[in-house]
């Protein structure tokens, strides 16, 4: 689905991403794990299409499309999603308003027919369900005044209505109590499937306990370092990042 | 994704959807102002002698008054003698009885506006919206005259008001604002020639949404329109107006009265979409709009709101105003201004509290792009009787790009202790991860920003009447078209 090579990249002239290089299937669930700085939520941004990130070398193939050709909106239709490290207030703007938006500007992207409010709203109360949030934030204003978990279980939520094809988490369980995240993950893991390729960036592994990953990756000075399964992600806990280096 | 610079830019390329001409034949006085012109006026309206003696006094007076440069806004003088200042579509010279009576192409230039004047739309359920429309000078059509009449309710041209209702209009015209209170209304009181006048009985809850459409069609000419409306005591009543004007590479000059009268437990909503043409991306041409609104609330217990969507004019000086007389009486103003390219806007409230217990709200929101400025002013004053007065204001602005200001300039004057006063400011940016988030959902860069901004004014668009609100958003959608990159 997603076939990265050789990515460079620069963030304000200094080089972030020095060569990363990885391939995602549909199906599977990556853990990209790394020391801060590392560059994890760059490669997440980069591939979301986020302004300010300088692509100088290497290439990004989704579907067999360039997907650095294609802006931010148009990714998201192609089936992109990316669940923020750090939901963005819009103040005025109706939780649900934002997501029709979206789904109709996407459904006319496929040449589907727009849904209208009442087909919508019932998409939207059955998916509501998936991280049990409550009906009254459909209504408020996009993350306004939400509490930090909150904030990240919309963010699940708004997941489940798009129905994207690759969904990039980023430090989704950053800030989340433990019921809040056995909630986030449960909706995460409801939402795995065979068409679906699922990308989790964290610097914990306790997330990786209610979402097992098909792949951990370490990602460390621009590059991925080391790839394995789970028990990469419990050597690390134990070891720390340093362990990889020190191996490599 | 564009940043903030190419989004100002694009705004500048926005079009004038009401730019076009209408070809009509119309009687239009030569440029100039005497009491000749005065009263050339008068005699057109076959107005009394109290109307004509009450002009020349406020002319007289106008004369030894000086144009009031305080404002922050910039413009080369306006010479006064360059003006018509009287302008009537020719078939208008018996007054339409009806729609039918009325010139065809009159109608076609208000369908492209999209406003509905046929009654028949309303007898569809299209619409609940009775509505008297200006052109140039003169009011062409006054719709649903009979419903309303029903009710108790009058709502005409103020021409008309004058010879049949002259009473009315003797005990209430210039009571709110004075013939010798500004530069502006003393020049509108002595060349008024049309605009509506409501009248809403004792105890009567207005059965339909009034509304106005001001059109400036005719070559330098100015508009002096001049409305009155009157809410008896326990009345109710909501009026909208709505104005637009040509594209042309000339300033117009318009400068408006409207006075509202509230009695004991009366409530008037008034709502104002203007959008008239506020010249092209280098600042040439467009409506100076210098207008006078106040309200006087003058039993207890009254009610008052201005809701104002502004988007159009080169220039604006606008203060629509409370005067809180009645004790528990309150006013309310809700406001959205854009100022995009040249565009410059001084505008704001003034509420004046003199009656105990009252109240007044105050919520603006300006928006500026391109080389635009924007100024908010208000007042709030506190009268020495004024027990337990309270105001609440809340100041936003949003900046589009770098090139454009805004101001606030928030005066307050208290003169008893037992008063409160709050007053809230922010200036922000349309933020990159705002439009970046809306993007990553699937909303286009110019989706993105209609949204963001729409979202902003929530506020006060939710204050709208339903048939306006949406109309609010579209032009806001106009008003910000082409803002991707």
């Amino acid at each position: 689905m997603l076939v990265i090579k050789d990515l460079h990249v620069s963030v304000d002239g200094k080089e972030i991403l020095k060569g990363l290089s990885l391939t995602i299937n549909a199906g599977e669930v990556h853990a990209i794990m790394g020391p801060n700085g590392a560059g994890k939520s760059t490669l997440s941004n980069v591939i979301a299409g986020r302004d300010g990130y300088e692509v100088t070398s290497g290439s990004l193939t989704y579907k067999g499309e360039d997907l650095l050709a294609m802006k931010p909106e148009e990714r998201a239709w192609a089936g992109v999603f990316l669940a923020f490290q750090y939901p963005v207030e819009i103040p005025g703007v109706n939780n649900t308003y934002l997501l029709k938006a979206g789904v109709n500007a996407k459904r006319k992207y496929q040449g589907l027919d727009e849904l209208d409010a009442f087909d919508f709203m019932s998409v939207v109360k059955e998916k509501a369900k998936l991280v049990e949030l409550d009906t009254s934030f459909l209504t408020r204003s996009v993350n306004e005044g939400f509490s930090g978990g909150e904030k990240k279980r919309n963010e699940i939520f708004q997941m489940a209505v798009l129905d994207p094809d690759l969904a990039l988490l980023d430090e989704t369980d950053s800030g989340l109590d433990i019921d809040a995240l056995r909630i986030v993950a449960g909706g995460v893991n409801k939402l795995r499937s065979a068409d679906r390729a699922i990308v989790m960036i964290t610097h914990y592994q306790r997330l990786l306990d209610y979402i097992e990953p098909d792949f951990v990756h370490v990602l460390a000075d621009g590059e991925i370092q080391k790839t394995g399964d789970k028990s990469l992600a419990l050597k690390l806990e134990e070891h720390g990042y340093d362990w990889v280096k020190e191996n490599l | 994704m564009a940043t903030n610079e190419e989004i100002q830019e694009h705004l500048g390329e926005r079009e004038y959807e009401a730019g076009f001409v209408t070809d009509i034949e119309s009687e239009t006085l030569p440029p100039g102002l005497s009491e000749d012109v005065i009263r050339h006026i008068s005699a057109i309206k076959q107005e009394p002698e109290w109307m004509l003696d009450w002009r020349l006094e406020a002319y007289r007076h106008w004369l030894t008054m000086e144009e009031p440069t305080w404002a922050a806004v910039d413009y080369a003088p306006t010479d006064y003698q360059s003006i018509s200042y009287y302008s009537a579509p020719k078939s208008k010279d018996d007054g339409p009885e009806s729609l039918d009576e009325v010139d065809p192409e009159l109608l076609k230039t208000y369908e492209k506006l999209g406003i509905p004047l046929r009654e028949q739309e309303f007898l569809a359920g299209v619409t609940n919206v009775a509505v008297d429309a200006v052109f140039d000078s003169v009011s062409v059509a006054t719709t649903f005259k009979s419903k309303l009449t029903e009710a108790g309710v009058i709502f005409c041209p103020i021409s008309e008001a004058i010879i049949e209702y002259p009473e009315l209009v003797k005990q209430y015209l210039g009571s709110v604002v004075p013939p010798k209170d500004n530069f502006f209304a003393a020049l509108n009181c002595a060349v008024f020639t049309d605009g509506s006048f409501v009248y809403i009985p004792k105890g009567v809850r207005c059965p339909m949404e009034l509304s106005t459409y001001f059109r400036i069609n005719a070559l330098n000419t100015g508009q002096f329109e001049r409305t009155l409306i009157i809410a008896d005591e326990g009345a109710y009543v909501s009026y909208l107006e709505g104005c637009t004007a040509p594209m042309r590479d000339e300033n117009q000059l318009h400068a408006a009265v409207v006075e509202l009268v509230i009695l004991a437990d009366a409530e008037v909503k008034y709502a104002t979409v203007q959008n008239w043409y506020p010249g092209d991306e280098n600042g040439v041409g467009g409506i100076y709009n210098f207008v006078t609104k106040r309200a006087d609330c003058r039993g207890n217990r009254a009610k008052v709101s201005w809701t104002q969507v502004e988007t159009g004019s080169a220039i604006t000086w606008k203060y629509p105003s409370c005067i809180l007389q009645g004790d528990d009486s309150a006013g309310k103003f809700f406001s959205v201004a854009v100022t995009t390219n040249c565009q410059q806007a001084d505008t704001g409230t003034k509420m004046i509290h003199l009656g105990k217990n009252t109240k007044s709200t105050i919520i603006s929101k300006g928006i500026s792009a391109g080389r635009a400025q924007q100024s908010y002013r208000g007042l709030v004053r506190m009268g020495k009787n004024a027990e337990h007065a309270r105001n609440y204001t809340q100041c936003d602005s949003l900046l589009l790009g770098d090139k454009c200001g805004a101001h606030t300039f928030p005066y307050v004057e208290v003169k008893n202790p037992t008063a409160t006063l709050e007053h809230e400011a922010t200036t922000s940016k349309i933020g990159d991860d705002q439009l970046f988030y809306c993007q990553q959902r699937g909303l286009s860069e110019e989706g993105a920003v209609n949204m963001i901004v729409n979202g902003f004014c929530k506020d006060v668009f939710d204050e709208l009447p339903m048939e306006f609100a949406v109309e609010a958003n579209r032009l806001m959608e106009i008003s910000l078209e082409g803002s991707v990159g």
